[in-house]
């Protein structure tokens, strides 16, 4: 066993490295990811040991960026491309969602197209405008396109490494708040499936479903509810697209009440979707409809409000309580 | 005056032959590199790093717009350019302080913003980017309200039509567009207006300004690009932008480009009125590029020892656009050391004022969330602000029944 405790972040690196020792077709590409090592040192070291054919400092061009990459792994390479920042991604959607999502199925399955486009997303790290959004909704939205995101140390190295070898389109949302949270890698276990859920905590009167940055949150929401003798269970979805419904329904068949989490707006969020498959899969055994916490209908506000804005333990905890309260 | 065709002009060339030096390169890629790579390009220049007036045929076409610049005027210039470092300079100790979250410096391109933001009429509008606070202050913005958004406390901060002064735009080269598309309503209006966009040579690389240059050349309309290349996109030098210099790109869409010392005022002001006049005469947009240099990081969260060598730096400490005008008001006998004193009590005055102004910035209102999401209601954004506002009320009367 090989278990070293590490930040999200140097989880992400060593994760990069391992990907670029053990495959020669794997590129990574984006902007300040050389010398710099990406403006969140994702990348750092990597241009200096691997060379600048391998980590490969981008014209400033989100467009570019992914189009290249979508003909660099037609050519049989297989791209990790880094997004600086959530809202700058949007350059770049048209490449994703027009081209990347459908080629496999536009080829009958002849072409694969092995790119990862790696975004730190979400807030609360007092950010001007853009830098902040959850933007995952209009991704898993897109047929052909696979979209997850790591909640810890061990799921930040695994993930990025299943990611890599996936023959589809990985979508990679990094919770750029937890960057600095430090966890438990095993760097030579074997990894469970990319697309299930995890419980992160069990308990039998609730369910709370998370990802990413939510997760953390829902656990501590989950101490509190246990001091008030609550017990809540915790999900981590770590997947966007597919969504462990599975998970999800064997957890809700147990608490019978099910609260979804996440940053990003709650309108027609993935929150929704669960929302209402559960209530399809569960309907005899939901005790509570199911409830959802996210962000408002509104542009990501100014840095100030941020602490408003996004779900925070008492928010969580209100939905508990509405729930019990059924 | 007539303008030639941007294959014509020669002085902004660093290397080739007279005629279609543009196309010359375009078809050498080698010799392109070259230029980029090129120390000490040839420019439009008429204030030395010395002071000194320079008096070329280089520079004859665009001296005659800074003919009726007078004495008292050159010391104006000189009191925005110090202002806008002190004010520049008062942000980043501010963000140290902790009382911004961040905050991007334009030190060492106070000659380029001030130069071009001087040539400017009233009914002109600007787009700028995150940097732009020299120009801003030619706008007659309040520098105050330029910090709202750097502190978190709006995304804005100020009304763009009072200054025709459009919001800072974060995402790299969008604006451009915008411009574009202002300048050809200003066109299918009659008006006796420009426009002009700003932005940097990172932001060359971005497919939407590739599509304001084609869209403003294709529909003739009156707006100028002003380039701000000071070397660095964050990290990455501009040979990892572009092959060509830049100011050559504009050739490619059939609008010329100009390539200016971007320390040196005069000649910012010089290059940017011919360009202004030319937008306003009907003949279309240009480009025009201002050599120049990020002094500082990029932004507070920016760490370029990571990426820049100090040499490099030091190097261009000597061309710097206020020590420059100092030397030639200085040896002009343009100005005396009571105005220079006087000054610096004024820019001491003016960090002051800014210093109170942001501690004393409050934190907008937790409902503000809410609001101008649209500008007719929206049923959603009411249900949300309802159940939030409930909420909210809901710890109150918890507290209160205690
Ligand atoms: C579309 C987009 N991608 C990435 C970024 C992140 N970013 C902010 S500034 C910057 C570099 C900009 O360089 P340049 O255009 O040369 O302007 P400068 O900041 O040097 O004035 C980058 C990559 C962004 N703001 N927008």
């Amino acid at each position: 066993m090989a278990v070293e405790k590490m930040s999200i972040a140097k989880a992400l690196n060593e994760s990069l490295r391992k990907a670029l020792e053990q495959d020669p077709k794997v590129l990574i590409m984006g902007e300040d990811v050389g010398k710099l090592g990406g403006v969140f040192r994702i990348t750092d070291g990597l241009q200096k040991d691997f060379g600048e054919e391998r980590v490969i400092d981008t014209p400033l061009a989100e467009s570019g960026i992914v189009g290249t990459a979508i003909g660099l792994a037609l050519r049989g390479y297989r791209p990790v491309v880094e997004i600086q920042f959530d809202g700058f991604v949007f350059p770049a959607y048209d490449q994703i969602v027009t081209q990347l999502a459908k080629m496999h199925a536009r080829a009958l399955g002849k072409i694969k197209l092995p790119v990862v486009v790696r975004i730190p997303y979400g807030g609360a790290i007092g950010a001007v405008e853009h830098h902040s959004e959850s933007p995952e909704t209009l991704f898993a939205h897109v047929a052909g396109l696979k979209v997850v995101s790591p909640s810890n140390a061990t799921d930040a190295y695994w993930m990025l490494q299943q990611a890599i070898l996936s023959d589809d389109p990985v979508i990679f949302f990094e919770p750029k708040r937890r960057y600095w949270d430090k966890g438990e890698v095993d760097t030579e276990a074997i990894p469970g499936e990319l697309h299930k859920s995890r419980v992160v905590r069990e308990g039998a009167d609730l369910t709370l479903a998370a990802y990413g940055p939510m997760v953390k949150v829902c656990v501590e929401a989950a101490a509190a509810a246990a001091e008030e003798g609550k017990s809540v269970e915790v999900l981590d979805l770590r997947s966007m697209s597919p969504v462990d419904f599975d998970g999800i329904q064997a957890s809700v068949e147990k608490t019978r009440r099910l609260v979804v989490v996440h940053e990003a707006p709650v309108f027609l969020g993935v929150g929704s979707e669960i929302a209402a498959r559960i209530t399809e899969r569960c309907f005899y055994h939901l005790e509570a409809p199911v409830l959802r916490v996210g962000g408002f209908h509104a542009p990501y506000p100014p840095a100030r409000l941020e602490d408003e804005y996004l779900p925070g333990l008492d928010r969580v905890l209100d939905a508990v309580d509405r729930s019990l309260a059924y | 005056m007539t303008v030639e065709s941007t294959a014509a002009r020669k002085p902004r060339r660093s290397s080739g032959t007279k005629r279609a030096a543009g196309a010359a390169s375009a078809a050498k890629p080698a010799a392109a590199t070259a230029q980029t790579q090129d120390a000490e390009p040839q420019l439009v220049q008429l204030l030395t790093p010395q002071g000194d007036r320079v008096d070329n045929a280089e520079n004859a076409e665009f001296a005659p717009f800074v003919a009726d610049i007078t004495t008292e005027d050159l010391r104006g210039l000189y009191r925005d350019m110090v202002m806008t470092r002190r004010f520049d300079g008062e942000a980043t100790a501010l963000q140290r302080q902790g009382e911004l979250g961040l905050w991007a410096s334009l030190l060492g391109q106070e000659a380029a913003q001030i130069g071009s933001g001087r040539a400017l009429n009233d009914a002109d509008y600007v787009f700028p980017t995150y940097r732009e606070h020299g120009v801003a202050w030619c706008r007659g913005v309040d520098p105050t309200n330029l910090l709202g958004m750097f502190r978190g406390v709006n995304h804005g901060g100020w009304d763009p039509n009072t200054n025709n002064f459009h919001l800072y735009t974060i995402v790299i080269g969008s604006q451009t567009l915008h411009a574009t598309g202002y300048a050809m309503g200003v066109a299918k209006d009659g008006a006796d207006a420009a426009v002009i966009a700003y932005f940097g040579d990172g932001a060359s690389s971005q497919g939407d300004v590739m599509e304001a240059f084609n869209f403003s050349a294709v529909y003739n309309s009156p707006v100028v690009f002003f380039c701000q290349n000071n070397q660095w996109a964050i990290s990455e030098p501009t040979e990892r932008q572009m092959r060509v210099p830049l100011y050559q790109r504009a050739q490619g869409f059939g609008f010329p480009g100009v390539r200016v010392d971007g320390n040196d005022v005069l000649a910012c002001l010089a290059v940017t009125r011919w360009a202004l006049d030319r937008a306003r005469r009907g003949e279309g947009p240009t480009l025009v590029e201002a050599f120049t240099y990020r002094m500082g990081a990029h932004t507070t969260s920016d760490d370029p020892t990571k990426y820049r060598r100090d040499e490099e730096t030091a190097a261009w400490e000597s061309k710097d656009p206020i020590q420059r005008l100092k030397a030639h008001l200085l040896a002009t006998g343009g100005a005396d050391e009571a105005f220079f004193a006087e000054l610096e009590a004024e820019s001491e005055a003016m960090g002051k004022r800014v210093r109170e102004a942001v501690r004393a910035m409050p934190d907008p209102d937790t409902m503000a969330i809410f609001e101008n999401v649209y500008a007719d209601g929206h049923a959603l954004v009411d249900e949300e602000r309802a159940q939030f506002a409930a909420y909210l009320a809901s710890f109150e009367s918890a507290e209160e029944g205690h």
